[in-house]
């Protein structure tokens, strides 16, 4: 019988060099996985494997030597504890996440919840090519949002607000961007070099900087043969509704006008950046 | 200069964050609600962290005074215990 590898590689099993041999990878939302996870991977590495996992480059596992006579045996074990086979191939991949300001002081959006709403939403959504969607909660960027087809980067707009006010200063002292000017008691943020970053909010004794949370977005990064970081062609979205509606059409551009096994970026430079504009702008101020 | 009926004083400039919060905060827990610290800090990471941090525990802040040395002065009115 002659081996389906597409089928397999679909359903998470990676043909090995080893003959009949396959290394299964596993669906990992965010890099959070239980601990009741984490018990029936070991027992599976364990028992069909040989007795280690690898952990990823995108926060997923992989239980390598997993026999082909095995497949099904170990599919429905690993069902027991949880754990749901990922995917390869051309499809949306593994979303990947930081834990966000669930858990992070520096967070300014709960990634992990975008990510499991990203990955109910998308994964394994068959399209021309691979397609990566990462979740970083802040500026600090430890999830590396422009490395992927589409980042969602947590963001702060902010405001200022004078009667809490005692003109101490800390928001000019850690502003980066130089955004912030003290006159006479009047503090100034200057917009447009403002990057949401959300430091005076967090760090103002007071409660004198308000902080809407928000969403920036980065299209076409790619990070492996060709490397190019995402670019961001919109102003940040400021809520989840406006969020889906913007990757659902960065999606079907995708979908639409890639050509098989061509990444999301070299069809933006195809087809052309102004196009993919227009559609994302439609999205974002959703006149369509 | 501040015009505050300041309690007690501390200078946390001979330490590093995050120490810097630990030793202020060693220093207010012993007040009484309503009394004024005043804690000399060094420009950078404290004055950018200790601040928020005092706000965090529930203190208010009142003033930061810049001593123009690299240095500040801060002054907390402890919160309810």
């Amino acid at each position: 019988m002659a081996i389906d590898y597409a089928a397999l590689k679909k359903g998470g099993f990676m043909r090995q060099k080893q003959k009949n041999h396959f290394s299964l990878r596993l669906q990992v939302v965010g890099g959070a996985l239980t601990a009741e996870n984490l018990k029936k991977i070991a027992e599976v590495a364990e028992k069909y494997g040989e007795g280690y996992v690898h952990l990823t480059s995108r926060q997923g596992v992989e239980i390598p030597f997993i026999k082909f006579d095995d497949i099904e045996q170990v599919r429905s074990e690993l069902a027991d504890g949880g754990c749901r086979p990922g995917v390869c191939g051309p499809r949306v991949r593994t979303v990947t996440a930081c834990q966000g300001n669930a858990v992070c002081p520096s967070g300014n959006i709960d990634s992990y919840d975008i990510a499991k709403k990203l990955d109910e939403r998308y994964f394994g959504q068959e399209l021309p090519h691979k397609f990566k969607f990462g979740v970083t909660g802040c500026q600090n960027n430890c999830l590396k949002a422009e490395e992927n087809d589409v980042g969602i980067k947590g963001a702060e707009i902010v405001s200022w607000v004078q009667d809490k006010c005692i003109n101490c200063g800390v928001c000019v002292k850690v502003c980066r961007q130089g955004a912030i000017s003290p006159n006479d008691g009047i503090i100034t943020l200057d917009e447009d070099k403002c990057n949401y970053c959300g430091r005076c909010v967090k760090s103002c004794p007071t409660d004198a900087w308000l902080g809407e949370s928000a969403y920036i977005l980065s299209f076409g990064g790619t990070f492996g043969n060709t490397i190019s970081k995402g670019d961001e062609f919109l102003p940040p979205v400021t809520n989840e509704e406006q969020l889906f509606r913007v990757t659902d059409a960065a999606i079907k551009f995708f979908g639409d006008y890639a050509k098989s096994g061509e990444r999301f970026k070299f069809t933006i430079d195809r087809v052309g950046a102004d196009k993919l504009l227009e559609v994302l702008k439609e999205a974002y101020y959703h006149n369509g | 200069m501040a015009d505050f009926n300041v309690t007690e004083k501390v200078d946390i400039t001979d330490v590093v964050c995050p120490i810097t919060f630990v030793k202020a905060k060693a220093v207010i827990e012993e007040l009484e609600t309503g009394d004024i610290l005043e804690i000399l800090l060094n420009d950078g990471e404290p004055v950018q962290n200790v601040p928020r941090s005092l706000k965090d525990e529930g203190h208010k802040i009142l003033k930061l005074d810049d001593n123009g040395n690299g240095t500040y002065t801060l002054y907390v009115e402890k919160g309810e215990e």
